[in-house]
Formats: C-alpha cells, structure tokens, sequence
C-alpha cells in the first residue's frame, strides 16, 4: 500500500491520473502532460511535493554537524532563511541524497529530501549525529506545495498571510521567510520563477483551492520531471545515486573545498578523483536526428562506446529530446546513440537548456 | 456507454483495424491505448513495402513517459503509411480512430480478420485489464 498525501483526494476529485512514486501515490498528470509543462513555462502552474520530507536539525551544534555532513557548507549561509544545494555523500564520496539546508539561526537549519530516500536518509543522519548535540525531527505535520511559472509569485503571494505577502514580495532567489508553521521560499525544480511553500497539513486542502481559484494549475510528477531536464536539474536515482560521486554527475560546482581543513563525509575520495583525467564528464546532449532519448541508451563514437543516458525525454518546450549523460572524457562535441539497434546522432550541450522560459541553444 | 467503434476489429494488444472490403485494411492504436500513453510525442511507422505479421511489432509509440510498440494484428504487406503523424504524433492523442490512423496493410489471408475481437469483446477485455 502506497502512502498518501494530505492532498490525495483532492488529486482524485481533480483528475489526477495517480500513480506509485517513491512509496507514494501521487498525480502523474490531470489530462496533459504537455500542457501542464507549457503552463508552468507560461503562466503558473503548482505541484504537491509533500511526498518529501522536510526535516529540522536544531541544537548548538546543528551547524558543525552539518559542516561534517554535507559536501557543500552551511557556514555559507550567514542570513535567516538562506537556503543552499547540497549533496550528502557516503564514506566511498557516492551520494546518499541530494536536498536543500536553510538557515534559520544558529541552532536550528531545516533541510528538505527526497521521498524515495527519506528512511535511508534518517537512518544516516541518525548515525552521523552521535558525537553531535542536537535533535533530528521529519516534519511530517507539514505540506509542502510548489508554485512555478513567471506568474507564480504574484499569484501565490495573493493567497497568503499579510505578513507573508509583504515579506514574500522582497524574497530574493534562494531566501526563505516565516510566518508560524508557514514558510515560504523563494526556490523551485522547474527553471522557473516561484515559491515553495511549506505549511500545516490540515490548511493544505483550502490552500491548494485558494491557490486553484487564483488561476493556478495543478500539474503532476510528468511535467515536473520535464521542467528539471529542461532546467538542466539533476534527478536523484538517476543522475545520481550512492555509487557516483558529485564530480561524476555534474555537480562539482556544489561541493565547497575551502576551507581546506573541513573535514566532511566523502572528502578524501572526492579529493582523489577531483585529480583524475580519467574520471568520466557529466553532459548534456540534443538529440538531432528522430527519436526520444531515453535513461541508459547508450553512447558510441564511430564503433567506440563513449557512455551512458543518465535521465532522458521530450523537451516539450525545445519541442526536441533531451537528455543528460555521463561519458568517457574527451568525448566531443557529436555523438551517436543507440535507440532500438539504430544509430540517431546527438550533440552534446551544456545545460540548462531552458531558462525563465527560454532556449539555451545556440 | 462505450465509445469503441462497432465497424471496428481489435487486437489484444490495443490495435484497431478497419476492413477496408479491398483486401487491404487499415491500422491505428485504440483510444484506450492512447490514453494509457499519455502525450504523444514521437511515432516510427513502418516503410511502405514491409512485410508484417500477425503479432509482430512494426512501429512505435513514444509519449512524454516511454516508448511502447504497436503489433500488426494481421499479416501482409504495407501499402500505406500516415505520415502526417511524422510531424504531429499528437492526432493519435486526438483522433485515435480516426486521423490518427498508423498504416494500411495488403492482406495475405483475410480470415485473419475473424480471430480479432469485436468491438464488445474489446472493451470486455479493457474493462478487465482496468481492474
């Protein structure tokens, strides 16, 4: 049996075609697909993501345990509500999860994780906490819903607290504000413009109708997943899991190796591979022939297998396949892959391919 | 109420077929097969002059979520294929019975036909796969 979220049954009475992800039943689509992308791309759109878990870390040594955890570092983060990406990595520098660690003051950071992950995820941070003093708490008494599009704050902002509009309307991208249980962010997964919003999970049903009678649409995991590919955001699981490090999926820029002497989970093997030629290159690829790339079709220059689709699919703003993957360093600018024993030519792009709505290609 | 047309034969695997009284018949994917899909956005059809058979795959499908193929419910020659659909693969989200038609078929034995499913036993067959 799939868990649910509060929102569960408003999906259903809204159409929502529901389907298994991460341990939850949770809206695929309400009709489109496509639509839904467009949506976000060109007005608003918003997501339930209360699948995911929102966890506080609150004592006085929160900041120095999260110095040890993460690959990047919180001691960058010296505003309330600054939020920051990070991965979590194992001893072997593979990665555990990726999420987002905001500051709330010195002894309280809350990070947000992934659903498919979560068990595995508290059971680590139960483990590394040992020598640490403070609390680890999932706040499963929250909702999370994300609104994106370049209408989305104005729409959202509409619907919330007074003292979250006024707030909300300085935010800067990356910063959080407060208002009780609420809490809004000014961040996202589509490449768009927008707010996540953390609430009570009983407020959540009136909130999303507020949020409907606004003008925003709901949309489900389909179009979230091509609105990241787009953004050129990795996918946990895909891009990346517990045997590929940062470095081997395009997100070296995320680990913070100074101050030299911090020491964090990972460190040592990520220092060795930052060293190796050898190590494979994380890409993005433009399909130009026909077809859809898809996860793990794979890469060959001339008859030489070159690598691997990480994550794949439609582009529906690009109106083009997309996709991101690893391969043998000196790979060059053109590729072939493999669909169905034929060879489709791919070029290979630096992501993201779509920003605030528009084509990164050239 | 259904929807699924009674001129209409049906394959297992969610194929339509129209008997065209030529010995030739046309071929498309059901409107319930579209709609497990979802938006298509790619379609591989078959070139004119293949030879198919009765249950083997000759195109395909792919959506926003993932490929699939589409099996001839018959065995013949293609003679015709829709290659509108090269640039608008979403007539088939639209119209699946219809304009959104895959390719035509010359057939080599046309008692082919009565082993496919009429258009009751097909949405029986739906209606249980739903459950």
């Amino acid at each position: 049996m799939e868990k649910q979220t509060v929102l569960y049954e408003t999906h259903k009475s809204m159409g929502g075609k529901m389907v298994p992800f991460g341990g939850w039943d949770m809206p695929l689509h309400y009709g489109s697909q496509l639509e839904e992308h467009h949506q976000v791309r060109r007005d608003a759109g918003m997501f339930d993501v209360s699948h995911m878990t929102v966890v506080d870390l609150k004592g006085p040594q929160a900041k120095p345990y999260l110095r040890y955890l993460l690959a990047n570092d919180v001691d960058k983060l010296k505003t309330v509500g600054k939020a920051l990406y990070s991965c979590m990595l194992n001893e072997q520098g593979g990665v555990v999860d990726d999420l987002i660690v905001y500051y709330l003051n010195d002894d309280w950071f809350r990070m947000v994780v992934n659903a498919g992950t979560t068990e595995k995820d508290l059971a680590w941070l139960e483990k590394q906490a040992t020598d640490f003093d403070l609390t680890i708490t999932p706040r499963r008494d929250l909702a999370m819903i994300a609104v994106q599009g370049p209408n989305a704050r104005t729409k959202a902002l509409s619907r919330v607290s007074e003292k979250l509009q006024k707030a909300g309307a300085e935010l800067k991208p990356f910063n959080a504000v407060m208002d009780g249980d609420w809490f809004l962010a000014r961040t996202g997964y589509t490449g768009e413009d927008g707010f996540e919003i953390m609430l009570p999970g009983d407020q959540a049903e009136s909130f999303w109708q507020s949020l409907t009678d606004a003008g925003v649409v709901p949309c489900g995991l389909g179009a979230r997943d091509t609105l990241r590919l787009e953004a050129g955001m990795n996918l946990y699981g895909a891009d990346m899991d517990d045997e590929t490090s940062p470095l081997e999926s395009g997100l070296g820029w995320t680990i913070a190796w100074e101050p030299e002497d911090r020491d964090f989970i990972g460190r040592s093997v990520l220092q060795a591979q930052r060293k190796d030629p050898e190590k494979q290159r994380f890409i993005g690829l433009v399909l130009t022939g026909r077809g859809v790339l898809r996860n793990h079709l794979k890469l060959f220059d001339g008859d030489e297998p070159v690598g691997e689709i990480t994550s794949g699919g439609f582009a529906p703003t690009l109106e083009r396949s997309i996709a991101f993957a690893r391969v043998k360093p000196g790979t060059g600018e053109a590729c072939e892959v493999e669909i169905r024993g034929k060879r489709v030519s791919a070029q290979v792009v630096k992501p993201p391919f779509v920003r605030h709505g528009k084509s990164q290609l050239s | 109420m259904s929807d699924t047309p009674k001129e209409l034969r049906y394959a297992k695997s969610h194929e339509w077929l129209r008997d065209e009284g030529d010995g030739t018949a046309t071929i498309g994917i059901s409107e319930h097969a579209q709609e497990l899909l979802g938006d298509l956005v790619f379609v591989d059809l078959p070139e004119v002059g293949t030879k198919v058979e009765a249950g083997g795959d000759c195109a395909v499908v792919e959506s926003v979520k993932a490929a699939s193929d589409v099996y001839s419910p018959v065995t013949g020659e293609v003679i015709e294929v829709n290659e509108s659909l090269d640039d608008a693969p979403e007539t088939i989200n639209e119209d699946a019975f219809g304009n959104g038609w895959m390719f035509k078929v010359k057939l080599d034995d046309a008692t082919e036909l009565d082993s496919l499913l009429d258009a009751d036993a097909y949405d029986a067959l739906v209606a249980e796969e739903d459950h």
